[in-house]
């Protein structure tokens, strides 16, 4: 477990993100949230873990925790042929752009999020986002769910094997209501 | 107004007083205003003039920040830490920092295209003459230079009437650029007005260097059937002495190209080009052959079939000259903007510079004159194409494996790779005998060499994909279209109508460099989807050659499938990146040559035109450079959205509509001075998506356009739903945007979007005159 950036140049400054070193501490932080919405990119169905995709590992996590999904690029196609509807779809920016923007009030319009968890997008695309976000949203909290060090993010998980990763996602589910 | 330099030059004159040689005289300008159109409102705009119509598109169009760094170095009151609201030294905020870091980029790019401009223009008066005659396709081309005659107001009829043109593109650039500077602007939306003001700029330094270009060298002058040319390096003979000329001026090239010429060794030598060279390359000379994109560089340097390797300018490898070296292959560096170290040889004994070169005394020179260049790159590789032809220069697939036994699996090349491409495993399944997952990574690689650099014991990775996929390699035997060059007039009179109409559902502008998120393969199929659907599909430098770089069930590569007419189902590649003009300079001649919008220095009300009438969108699915930042910036100005693919998020700013704020969406209906909410068209100026289907259904979105018809708006739709269905699953949850009579919906889907509709509280509205001006209202309403 290291809490370099996955990619070596994609360095921070004076802020780095702080390592999730359990997924009970994700966890926490997502059961403090009033408003949390977890973001799914592309890359959602081409990372496999013990022989499923991401997209089923993340969609396991959504039910248990009812956190909203916003699907990105064309992510809302794969969660639909599973049977999972996400609660909206739209591209990474204009997801990033909203949550930059302290008057937007949410998917529900109940409020604007307070956590965002990002999971599965390009590394370097995720990357450039979480900089906005710590930039210009810098009331938001901002998780990854990835297996790479993120050190734009607020909160990210140190670099990890993918055996690691497949059983911190299902940890994470467990401890939700409704886990298995 | 046009101004000309009179000069006056006598060689030899006899008089009653005796006899005059060498007498030049010089009375500066007399004006020429043969052109009859009135000038409009802003000719040379300076850096302000279009500061309220960019200011326009900024407040709809807001800037979306995503810093690459979150320091500030740019002075020694620094490093400062902008983080999260912080203000530098000097006062700056990351807002500020940010869009100061895009205007540089955006200056880089458009002083590269000026200096290119400037140097071809200068060699080809030097040739040619200042009076030599602008042609750029005959009679079916009456407007030469929309762009030049839109932002300056002079319509330039000879090669010296450029000049003035660059005088004012690199003032501009010089007042751009000092902008930058520590303790000048600070809002970031007036940096972001002057990135806008570069991209303009840039457009003009683009006209420029071809409109010259095509002029004196024999170009394709806007011809829609221009030849197909040979594309890949299976094309190559190499068992001939080759040339690779490398980068995007082609004066060097053209050197090359006249030796053979001239002695008579067209048949017994192959002059290659990569990049933008080769497009220029193959527009001179109908045995050019283009080997692929500028960021292959390694793979063909590496690949050793270049005997001679000539260096002109931009996007050049600076280690190109170490790897040619490996390859015992020698270079000529034949730009002053690119020197590579070599010692300066332009003014030596060409049967000296040749025996060096050959010899090995010499592996590579400078040579700044392109007659020169010519003749030692022939002979040059006519010698030691013998001696190289012997050499093996990349591993054996036996080397591989027992290199690769050596991995530490350390995954350090995986994560310097911008591609997070699977190298460990790769590596690990070499060193077991099996390498088809580094074959597979081949198409995937973008050469950018990062792997090796980090290897901690300096396996040449890099060249292990390319020996591993040398099959594919030699196997790239396809066609491009030679670039075209302009727009003819009479195409964009056929089209007009129906592109403002929205009959033909947009023009999609596929441009700009190789940095692909997963291979030059989306590019052909996002370029086949369109032209498939009747959209007009316009290519251009390295793009256009990842179009071409793929065939169809029938073995049809794209070129061969579609005509090259700039009508519906039409795939037109322009050229070289400075053929990017031609594209602009279309959209710009439907507002004045179909709408009779006068054009002479009157550009925001063709910037107008073009935002709200015509559904154009530019894709650059692999930019990477500054050049590529101007660019966009220029179509920016002129209101035309602009894609890119994943690796552009690095570009650091995106310019996002927001379709849920409705109040960002209206625009002045023309006839009464209505204002008239138009729904989020075109939703967003500058954009990254992630996925080439992404991609799609954004393309056939970003066509949409407040003018269109209820019959244009239908097809349009009917693209964007269709495509919505089939790469998203699902139907856009956004219809009722674009939806303004129920005339606009397609026939198919009619009962499926009124339920939809319905559920949303839709209601009718209005087709407006639509114009963002207030002077454009023709009666203000009481």
């Amino acid at each position: 477990m290291s809490c370099e950036p996955w990619q070596c140049a994609e360095v921070a400054a004076t802020k780095k993100a702080n390592p999730i070193t359990k997924p009970e501490v994700a966890v926490a932080l997502i059961k403090r949230a009033v408003h949390p919405i977890l973001i799914v990119g592309s890359n959602a169905t081409d990372r496999y873990m013990e022989g499923r995709q991401l997209i089923d590992y993340l969609i396991d996590f959504a039910r248990a925790s009812k956190v909203p999904v916003v699907a990105t690029a064309h992510m809302v196609n794969e969660f639909l042929k599973r049977g999972f509807e996400p609660a909206a779809f739209m591209s990474a920016m204009d997801i990033g752009n909203r949550l930059a923007d302290p008057e937007w009030q949410g998917l529900d319009g109940k409020g604007h999020p307070d956590t965002a968890l990002f999971v599965g997008l390009p590394f370097y695309m995720e990357a450039n986002i979480l900089s906005g976000l710590m930039h210009f949203a810098p009331e938001l909290k901002t998780i990854t769910l990835d297996n790479m060090y993120h050190p734009h993010a607020s909160w990210s998980y140190p670099n990890t094997t993918l055996e690691d990763w497949a059983k911190n996602l299902t940890v994470m589910t467990q401890k939700f209501e409704g886990g298995n | 107004m046009t101004t000309k330099n009179v000069r006056m030059k006598i060689d030899e004159m006899k008089t009653s007083t005796g006899l005059i040689k060498n007498l030049e005289i010089s009375i500066g300008k007399v004006v020429d205003d043969s052109w009859t159109e009135p000038m409009g409102p802003t000719p040379m705009p300076s850096l302000t003039t279009l500061r309220d119509w960019d200011m326009k598109l900024l407040n709809r169009y807001k800037p979306f920040y995503m810093p690459a760094c979150d320091l500030c170095c740019l002075c020694t009151y620094g490093k400062c830490d902008l983080t999260a609201g912080k203000r530098g030294a000097c006062g700056i905020d990351m807002a500020g920092q940010s869009s100061r870091i895009v205007l540089l980029a955006c200056c880089i790019g458009a002083a590269t295209h000026a200096a290119h401009s400037r140097h071809m223009v200068h060699h080809l008066i030097e040739k040619y003459g200042r009076r030599y005659p602008l042609d750029i396709g005959g009679l079916n081309i009456k407007v030469e230079a929309p762009i030049t005659r839109l932002v300056c107001g002079i319509k330039p009829a000879t090669l010296g009437d450029l000049e003035e043109v660059l005088e004012y593109a690199e003032q501009q650039i010089t007042q751009a650029l000092a902008v930058a500077h520590t303790g000048q602007e600070g809002n970031n939306l007036d940096f972001e007005s002057k990135a806008f003001h570069a991209g303009m700029i840039d457009h003009i330094a683009l006209e420029v260097g071809d409109i010259a270009q095509v002029s004196t060298l024999g170009f394709p002058k806007a011809e829609p059937e221009a030849p197909l040319v040979s594309l890949g390096i299976g094309t190559v003979d190499i068992t001939k002495p080759v040339i690779m000329c490398i980068g995007h001026n082609v004066i060097p090239s053209v050197g090359i190209i006249d030796f053979m010429k001239d002695n008579s060794l067209t048949e017994k030598l192959e002059v290659v080009g990569l990049c933008c060279t080769a497009h220029d390359i193959t527009r001179y000379y109908n045995r050019g052959r283009i080997v692929g994109p500028i960021s292959w560089q390694l793979r063909f340097i590496r690949g050793g079939f270049a005997d001679v390797v000539v260096l002109d300018e931009q996007c050049v490898r600076s280690d190109a000259f170490d790897e040619a070296r490996k390859v015992h292959a020698p270079v000529i560096a034949a730009s002053e903007k690119n020197c590579m170290g070599f010692k300066n040889r332009t003014d030596d004994d060409t049967d000296e510079i040749v025996s060096d070169l050959v010899s090995g005394k010499a592996a590579g020179v400078l040579i700044l004159d392109p007659e020169k260049v010519g003749e030692v790159a022939v002979r040059v590789a006519q010698q030691v194409a013998p001696i190289r032809k012997k050499l093996k220069n990349l591993p054996s697939l036996d080397e591989i494996m027992q290199q690769a036994k050596t991995c530490r699996q350390c995954n350090i090349c995986q994560r310097s790779c911008p591609q997070d491409l699977k190298l460990p495993q790769a590596i690990k399944a070499a060193g077991e005998g099996n390498l088809a997952p580094l074959t597979d990574l081949y198409e995937y690689c973008i050469g950018c060499g990062r792997c090796e650099e980090a290897c901690p014991i300096k396996l040449n990775i890099h060249s292990y994909i390319i020996k591993a996929g040398e099959k594919f390699m030699m196997e790239e035997t396809n066609y491009c279209r030679v670039g075209r060059g302009a727009v003819q007039d009479v195409e964009i009179r056929n089209v007009g109508s129906p592109i403002v109409l929205g009959e033909i559902p947009g023009i999609l502008a596929v441009v700009g460099c190789s940095n692909y998120p997963k291979g030059g393969k989306d590019v052909y199929d996002i370029c086949r989807e369109f032209a498939s659907r009747r959209y007009i599909v316009v290519t251009s430098g390295c793009s256009a050659m990842s179009a071409g770089s793929y065939k169809n069930a029938e073995g049809k590569t794209l070129y061969e499938e579609f005509s090259g007419e700039f009508t519906a189902g039409g795939v037109l590649n322009v050229g070289s990146c400075v053929a990017n003009a031609h594209i602009a300079g279309a959209a710009i001649k439907v507002a004045n040559i179909f709408a009779k919008r006068p054009l002479r220095g009157n550009y925001e009300e063709i910037a107008d035109y073009i935002h709200n009438r015509l559904g154009a969108v530019g894709l650059a699915w692999g930019a990477y450079s500054q050049k590529a930042a101007a660019i966009a910036a220029g179509f920016w100005r002129l209101g035309i959205p602009v894609l890119v693919g994943p690796h552009g998020s690095k570009y650091r700013r995106m310019l996002l509509g927001r379709e849920d704020k409705k109040e960002d969406w209206e625009v002045y209906d023309a006839r009464t001075g209505d204002k008239v909410n138009v729904g989020p068209a075109p939703e967003h100026l500058f954009q990254t998506v992630e996925t080439k289907e992404e991609a799609m259904v954004t393309i056939a979105k970003l066509c949409i356009r407040p003018n269109d018809t209820w019959k244009g708006r239908s097809i349009k739709l009917s693209h964007y739903i269709d495509l919505s269905k089939r790469l998203y699953g699902t139907m856009p949850t956004d219809i009722d945007l674009f939806v303004r009579t129920t005339a606009d919906i397609p026939m198919t889907m009619k009962d499926e979007i009124i339920k939809l509709l319905e559920e949303k509280g839709w209601k009718e509205t209005v087709i407006p005159d639509p114009t963002l001006l207030p002077r454009m209202i023709r009666k203000m309403k009481e």
